[in-house]
């Protein structure tokens, strides 16, 4: 997401930060660059000419023209304008009343229903209990998908086949959910045109019947132009109270997401992210300023790690690599996290620098399938006792099964012997540095519990490099 | 029933009237035009989603032809726009559409989620059938919830069976599946709607490749037509849409979705000059005869109203 945006922001950058002053000019080129960069990105051209001289304006001034790191300088002034473009901080729903109501509008294929389903789900993490209501009368089969997404989650949804009167069936959605003690009405409508006025005042006449909580526009991140008065018209009509982007998993430049942001002044509550239930996340400003200018997003990464991976799996791993007893098991295992985090290309794409590195590995995804296959062929005997896959018939028995070429199968084993042996290495390292005195079994010291903070440190960084090995292991083999 | 010149009309008057009023804002009563000039007509063009690369063409085209003196109105600038975008738009324009001698001629409509494709087939199928053709439709968004089921009632409405199998099916086995019917039932044509895609989702548009293999494997040839479906209200990611459907499936034409109402649909004429891909089919407003035959002479004129400056 936002790739294009973020190339063409660092390119320029390169070229400031490179230098040890600036001139006018150095400002006045890179500043072309930048509006081109924005306007190329679907920003609306208003916006991006305010910015943009708001910008050169701030870089020219003596602060910046007469700082050591003119061009670091520049780079912060720009960061810090795009993040108050997007929003000051993450605004959560307000969900006051009891039950809470929300009404999702948007045009055509913007995603209202599907949308309405994951806040559903993010709202049942969240302990709400929520129910939905199909007011979208006009699209074949809208109501059918909502209760269908519906039954999957297990939240009930209102309908009334016999009315296209979507404040009544607003209504008694509402009194529905009191009867059965939900706390929290989602109202997913038909898509409709901004300047289509009939059905912008049906919208209105909703608005009136149930007074919601929060009215929230759903649109596509790959809108052009045309967001700011997608936004514009639903927020004059409705007041809404937030917007949820869709589709960002694509690669639309999310230009549409700073014109709307700015245009209607209400935050990006959410983001949708992939066509998975789970796939909607709080939008972060700072988080998405600094993943557009290439700075990657370590906290959301941390932040999504500590959701999918636990803190015993993870305490239990680091145990086994201390007494060296890492096996298959372990190595399935944290295949496993790694693809619920989204995969390394998603990983890549959060760390800094991430980027750069993923063009230069050629990055194939499928290479983690094939790992996985050729680990689930192994017996769990196989796993837990990685030296008897010496056998020349098991490994042909296991490329079998996975449907894998043996060298391959060679090959795993092989990298899994190594990464053992440097986890070893630094097993017998920490037994230097940290626990030495306490040498229990084995010779080699594992510490108590006075060491433990210190094995931590190691025991982590052995990880680490065993990653990169991992990595660079993989590499090498395409 | 409205003239197709007047619908295309109709459907673009925003983006019209805005290019054309813009335009004779910017540059009405001005004696000399200076960068600031170009630099707001720039800002017009890519407001109506033409893109950096098209506007600057433009732009540059204008420039030359003032500093050489053979234009100097803001009516010359929209006559001379217009005649650049029939051009655009005209080079390598694609043949009619060519349907099968024998056997089926099928059509493979692909895009991101939301494009419209499930719309556009009930409307096309609408379409061919108001023309005498026998059309079948078959529901290969198997992903989707209630996919099928919208496919069936456009089918019920246009009075045109639907071939469809369970969710979660592998969508390549309905398609062939279909494409037998449609040899067996002898129609004229088979519109096969398939579920919306992200073009960065690599194993999905892998899954495209496969639908596309196996309905050759069904019926020598097919799919005949392979379209890509474009929401109008999408900015220059359409672009990127296109280039990228194109390597999982050979695409051979575009519809354009929702110009009506949008200000904008300057990005047929990006797509058209960047990729070479026709637009087949535009849809102008929600009722299925909304969806026309695209006319670049028809939409160039709309685009820029050259009556209203009489």
């Amino acid at each position: 997401m936002f790739e294009n945006l973020t190339d063409k922001l660092q390119d320029t950058f390169r070229d400031l930060t490179g230098r040890g002053s600036l001139t006018e000019k150095n400002i006045r080129d890179a500043m072309r660059e930048v509006r081109l960069a924005l306007l190329d990105a679907d920003v609306n051209f208003q916006i991006v000419k305010e910015f943009v001289n708001d910008v050169t304006e701030q870089c020219l001034g003596e602060r910046v023209m007469k700082s050591v790191k003119p061009g670091q300088q520049a780079i912060k002034i720009v960061s810090d304008q795009l993040e108050a473009l997007m929003g000051d901080a993450c605004v959560p729903l307000e969900l006051s009343s009891s039950p809470a109501t929300i009404v999702m509008v948007g045009l055509h294929g913007s995603g209202k229903t599907t949308t309405t389903a994951k806040l559903a789900t993010h709202l049942m993490k969240q302990g709400r209990r929520p129910l939905l209501a199909a007011a979208d009368v006009y699209r074949p089969a809208a109501i059918d998908q909502l209760q269908t997404l519906g039954e999957s989650l297990d939240v009930p949804v209102y309908v009334d086949r016999e009315t296209t009167d979507i404040s009544a069936i607003a209504a008694a959605a509402v009194q529905r959910a009191r009867q059965e003690r939900r706390d929290v009405v989602i109202i997913d409508t038909a898509g409709r045109l901004q300047v289509d006025d009939d059905l912008v005042a049906e919208l209105i006449g909703l608005k009136n019947a149930v007074d919601p909580d929060e009215i929230l526009l759903v649109a596509d991140a790959a809108l052009g132009q045309e967001a700011v008065s997608v936004a514009k018209h639903f927020n004059d009509a409705m007041d809404l109270t937030g917007i949820i982007l869709t589709k960002l998993d694509g690669d639309a430049r999310g230009g549409a997401a700073l014109s709307m942001r700015r245009i209607t002044n209400k935050p990006i509550k959410f983001i949708g992210v992939g066509e998975k239930i789970e796939d909607l996340e709080p939008f972060h400003p700072d988080r998405m300023a600094s993943r557009i200018l290439g700075m990657g997003d370590v906290v959301s990464l941390v932040e999504k790690a500590a959701e999918t991976i636990s803190l015993e799996d993870a305490k239990r791993l680091e145990q086994k690599m201390l007494k060296n007893k890492y096996d298959f098991d372990d190595f399935l295992n944290q295949l496993d996290q790694l693809k619920k985090l989204g995969g390394m290309s998603f990983v890549l794409d959060m760390i800094p620098g991430g980027k750069k590195l993923k063009e230069g590995a050629d990055l194939d995804e499928s290479m983690l399938r094939h790992t996985e296959a050729i680990l689930s062929s192994m017996t769990p005997y196989e796993r837990q006792h990685p030296e008897v896959l010496g056998m020349v018939s098991r490994r042909q028995r296991i490329a079998n099964g996975s449907g894998r070429k043996l060298v391959e199968v060679q090959q795993l084993i092989k990298r899994f012997e190594s990464m053992r042996g440097m986890i070893g290495n630094f097993r017998k390292m920490s037994g230097m540095f940290g626990g030495g005195a306490a040498g229990s079994s084995g010779g080699v010291g594992v510490g108590g519990g006075g060491g433990s903070g210190g094995h931590r440190v190691v025991s982590q960084k052995a990880k680490k490099a065993a990653r990169k090995k991992h990595k660079r292991a993989n590499k090498r083999r395409r | 029933m409205k003239s197709l010149i007047e619908k295309f009309k109709f459907g673009l008057q925003r983006t019209k009237t805005m290019l054309v009023r813009n335009i004779q804002t910017i540059f009405s009563d001005e004696e000399q035009w200076t960068d600031d000039h170009y630099e707001r007509l720039e800002e017009v063009l890519i407001g109506a989603d033409l893109g950096v690369e098209l506007t600057q063409r433009v732009v540059d085209d204008i420039r030359a032809k003032y500093e050489r003196g053979l234009i100097r109105t803001s009516a010359d600038i929209i006559a001379s726009s217009r005649a650049l975008f029939t051009t655009l738009l005209q080079e390598n324009k694609a043949d009619a559409i060519r349907f099968s001698d024998v056997g089926p001629t099928v059509f493979l409509l692909v895009g991101v989620n939301g494009s419209g494709k499930t719309t556009t087939a009930g409307k096309l199928a609408a379409h061919w059938k108001a023309e005498g053709k026998t059309v079948l439709l078959a529901a290969c968004d198997t992903f989707r919830a209630a996919a099928i089921e919208q496919l069936k009632i456009w089918g019920t409405r246009v009075d045109c069976p639907v071939v469809a199998s369970q969710y979660g099916a592998d969508a390549a086995s309905v398609a062939y599946d279909a494409v037998n019917a449609a040899v067996a039932r002898r129609v004229d044509i088979l519109i096969i709607d398939t579920a919306g895609r992200q073009h960065t989702r690599k194993g999905l548009m892998d899954e495209l490749s496969k639908i596309t293999r196996i309905t050759g494997k069904a019926c020598a040839g097919a799919p005949h037509h392979t379209w890509l479906v474009v929401d109008g209200s999408t900015g220059t990611n359409a672009l990127q849409q296109a280039r990228e459907f194109r390597k999982s499936a050979e695409l051979t034409g575009l519809c354009v979705t929702k110009l009506d109402g949008t200000s904008k649909g300057g990005v047929v004429v990006a797509i058209h000059s960047e990729l070479r891909l026709s637009v087949h089919f535009v849809g102008l407003g929600e009722e299925p005869s909304d969806l026309q035959p695209f006319d670049s002479e028809f939409f160039a004129d709309a685009l820029f109203d050259v009556g209203a400056l009489a």
